[in-house]
């Protein structure tokens, strides 16, 4: 069976046919592959026919900063249908200003080895107008 | 004349930039480790960072650092640089004017400030085609509002701008606004581009829209706009080659936010007083591979100068717009650039627009139509003086490639051409 993808590992975005063929079990076999421009293109196909894995990116809220906000993403990917129970966990933080970029928000969240982490620091203050 | 106007000292300083985004930031690191030391940036916002303190997503450095970073850390990067080395700014000001003579003036928290530069960097980014620039017809309600002012809202001011979504355009803003609206909840009904082929990187099509089963709908446009107070919904119909509607093809969307990803114009206002020569396609400054434009002295990179899709090329075209400023300052001019680059009907721009001939340079260029299998042929006087190969070509993705001086000679324009 040819099926597309399209990489998104990085900008260059390939476009990816793959001949695959489900095994019994559900397994697949990759028997052909073109489109990539780089190795990564396939890892991504495997990783995409087993399982399907992306970051997220959003905020949490800040005390007493001078942004009402810091931005949070996750170390890691986690598979694809775990993302709006992750958003559920990452919405229950609260920071205290000062907050540093790179600090670990949450350890390891939904158990897939991932962190969320701080990425941008928010000094103590009054909030900027 | 006003007693303290009069009292206003013409500052000194060797180069003034204009603009504390990743362009400034990068050109500001770079010329101080090229030893230019007297210079200024001058940033209107309350923060250094311009645009990326809002881009909260990732995949930003892949080329820049290889490592996928978020907007602010991809900023703060650059941001450490400036405080290590300690390179002067001023946030909280806007400039005024910036003149032919390089005299710029801005209102500072310490009131109005002038500066005599030898050198005017131009980093001032760009802003959103609006509502009024593509000029849908329809009633005038709130809830219609860019992809950039609804990041704002959501990353910088925690404020949720809508419920029931529709965007028009492609842009890589609009869908990554798509992802992350319902990521907190809003409900993106879908995306309708005018274009026969999506505006945004393939990537951001299949991250942001495919993964959350948001469709993309081509060749479609918005042709009314309907609610009194707050939006209601809008009507969308196919367009023809031309872009016409095509009657019949109408639908209802009910939604309370219209979001705008409809294209992006260099902020050239500042440019234009100071006698900048724009470039019709671009709506940047026309430069050479110095980046300097049609007024000596002063230089322009980043979304100013064209806009980009990846923020990693905006950081090295400013580090090498930077590397000619310093020789500027040092020498007090730079080769004439007599050599022009033309196009053929495939190539949306290029940037430089003309060079001296004399020093390798970056050429970036965008086609006007996907294009597959394509060979991008520069050449002078009919000989090839540079190739590059693509697979594929569209409009979404700049393509940069390096061209040696070494086989150019004066007195013959440049011509670039597709060849399928």
């Amino acid at each position: 069976m040819l099926k597309e993808f399209t990489c998104i590992i990085c900008p260059n975005g390939c476009g990816i046919s793959a001949d695959i063929e489900i095994k019994e079990g559900g397994d697949s076999l990759i028997r052909s592959i073109e489109g990539a421009l780089c190795p990564r293109g396939e890892i991504y196909v495997k990783q995409e026919l087993i399982d399907p894995r992306r970051n997220i990116a959003t905020s949490v809220l800040v005390k007493g900063g001078i942004l009402p906000l810091a931005s949070v993403r996750l170390t890691k990917p986690i598979p694809k249908d775990r993302i709006f129970d992750a958003m559920e966990e990452i919405k229950k933080c609260c920071l205290k200003a000062p907050v540093t970029a790179g600090t670990v928000l949450v350890e390891n969240i939904l158990g897939y080895d991932a962190d969320v982490i701080v990425t941008k620091s928010v000094p103590a203050g009054k909030l900027l107008k | 004349m006003n007693a303290q106007l009069k009292e206003i000292q013409v500052e000194q300083v060797d180069v003034v930039i204009i603009g504390g985004g990743p362009a400034g930031l990068a050109a500001a690191a770079e010329l101080y480790r090229r030893g230019i030391h007297n210079l200024l940036v001058i940033e209107r916002e309350k923060q250094l960072g311009g645009i990326l303190r809002q881009c909260i997503h990732d995949g930003f450095g892949l080329t820049r650092f290889q490592t996928a970073l978020s907007g602010p850390e991809y900023a703060q990067r650059f941001i450490d640089t400036i405080e290590e080395l300690n390179i002067p700014y001023i946030t909280d000001a806007t400039v005024l004017e910036v003149t032919h003579e390089r005299q710029v003036t801005a209102v500072t928290r310490e009131g109005m400030r002038t500066w005599q530069a030898k050198a005017v960097i131009l980093t001032m980014g760009c802003r959103e085609r609006t509502r009024g620039a593509i000029g849908i017809p329809g009633e005038r309600p709130t809830g219609v509002l860019t992809a950039g002012v609804a990041q704002a809202y959501m990353n910088l001011f925690n404020t949720m701008p809508a419920k029931e979504v529709v965007i028009l355009g492609s842009g890589d803003i609009g869908m990554i606004m798509a992802r992350r609206l319902t990521l907190e909840g809003a409900h993106v009904k879908a995306v309708f581009e005018i274009q026969p082929y999506p505006s945004g990187l393939p990537r951001n099509i299949e991250q942001c829209l495919n993964d959350y089963d948001i469709p993309l709908y081509l060749s479609h446009g918005i042709t009314a706009i309907h609610g009194n107070t707050r939006l209601t919904g809008v009507t969308v119909s196919k367009v023809d080659e031309n872009f016409k509607p095509i009657p019949g093809t109408e639908k209802e969307y009910k939604c309370d936010t219209l979001i705008l990803s409809v294209g992006l114009i260099p902020e050239n206002e500042l440019s234009l007083d100071a006698g900048v020569i724009l470039d019709e396609r671009t709506r940047g400054a026309l430069v050479d591979e110095n980046f300097q434009t049609a007024a000596e002295g002063i230089f322009a990179a980043g979304n100013v100068l064209h806009v980009h899709d990846l923020v990693d090329f905006v950081s090295i075209e400013a580090e090498s717009l930077a590397d000619s400023v310093a020789k500027y300052v040092i020498e007090g001019s730079l080769k004439p650039a007599a050599i022009s680059i033309n196009t053929d009907c495939n190539i949306g721009y290029t940037v430089p627009q003309r060079v001296s001939g004399e020093k390798e340079f970056t050429l970036s260029l965008r086609v006007k139509r996907p294009m597959k299998d394509c060979r991008i042929v520069v050449r002078q006087a009919g000989k090839e003086v540079a190739v590059k190969k693509m697979k594929k070509a569209i409009p979404a993705e700049m393509i940069r490639f390096v061209i040696s001086h070494e086989k150019l000679v004066s007195g013959s324009d440049l011509e670039v051409c597709v060849e399928c």
